[in-house]
């Protein structure tokens, strides 16, 4: 299982194993109810652990990422492992419609910059 | 040298564990890291294409060797689901007529060296792909 943490308005989803297809699945639910729940502003997705993202993880993370939107939270995937990004780029997979950092603080980084200019603009 | 390994496919959770023993073969091979993922991503398409049309099947794993002493994988998809009424838009990148993006033949020829496919409508599909160490 992945557990999703709550830090401050910020949800974070370590994803520590290889996924089947259901895990993906169960995040994606338990995500949704606790944008909601706790009205996070933020989820940061950190796939640091993962030694593949194919075509099925990717189009998960990517509905998780535009569900939670929906729900006023944004969010940014963590940690993509060099080899993986190669893989994804072969496959013809992109994430160009979500946002990316390199790890965990620069992921918390990019939400503080993202809340601070909602507030200003 | 291990023999071939058959691994049957009826679970989502059997795609993990097909690319997973993948890598492991792909690493004893000599892979580069690179490559070992680049080839459990291959594996991880064409099993998932295995549990989303077929239902069921099995990927078989071999190590091979080539005439001239390259080392090299084989990754087979077997299934007797539906088979692929068009090859051609098949391999087309972005068509599906499932749950996923499209990208899993085409994306599967990308990663390996070498893919066949075969198909026939009623009787199922079978995908060979080949990898060999650079």
């Amino acid at each position: 299982m992945v557990p999703v943490l709550k830090y401050g308005d910020t949800l974070v989803a370590t994803i520590v194993a290889a996924l089947s297809d259901e895990d993906l699945e169960q995040l994606r639910a338990e995500v949704i109810d606790k944008v909601g729940r706790f009205r996070a502003r933020g989820v940061i997705i950190d796939v640091t652990a993962l030694d593949v993202l194919d075509s099925f993880a990717t189009r998960t993370i990517r509905g998780i990422a535009s569900t939670a939107q929906l729900r006023g939270a944004d969010t940014v995937v963590v940690g993509i492992q060099p080899d993986v990004a190669v893989a994804m780029v072969q496959l013809g997979l992109t994430l160009d419609d979500i946002e990316t950092a390199l790890d965990m603080e620069d992921g918390m980084a990019l939400l503080e910059a993202r809340r601070r200019s909602r507030r200003v603009g | 040298m291990s023999a071939e390994e058959r691994i049957p496919i009826f679970h989502e959770r059997d795609i993990v564990q097909a690319r997973q023993r993948g890598r492991e073969i792909a690493a004893e091979r000599g892979f580069s890291t690179r490559d070992q993922t680049l080839i459990a991503t291959a594996i991880s398409e064409v099993a998932r294409n295995i549990v989303v049309y077929a239902r069921e099947g099995h990927i078989v794993l071999a190590p091979i060797d080539s005439d001239d002493g390259r080392r090299g994988i084989s990754v087979t998809a077997i299934d007797h689901g539906p088979g692929i009424a068009n090859v051609e838009l098949a391999m087309r990148d972005g068509f599906s007529t499932g749950k996923s993006l499209g990208l899993g033949l085409p994306g599967a020829r990308r990663l390996m060296d070498d893919f066949e496919i075969e198909t026939a409508v009623g009787q199922g599909t079978t995908v060979r792909l080949r990898k060999w160490v650079k």
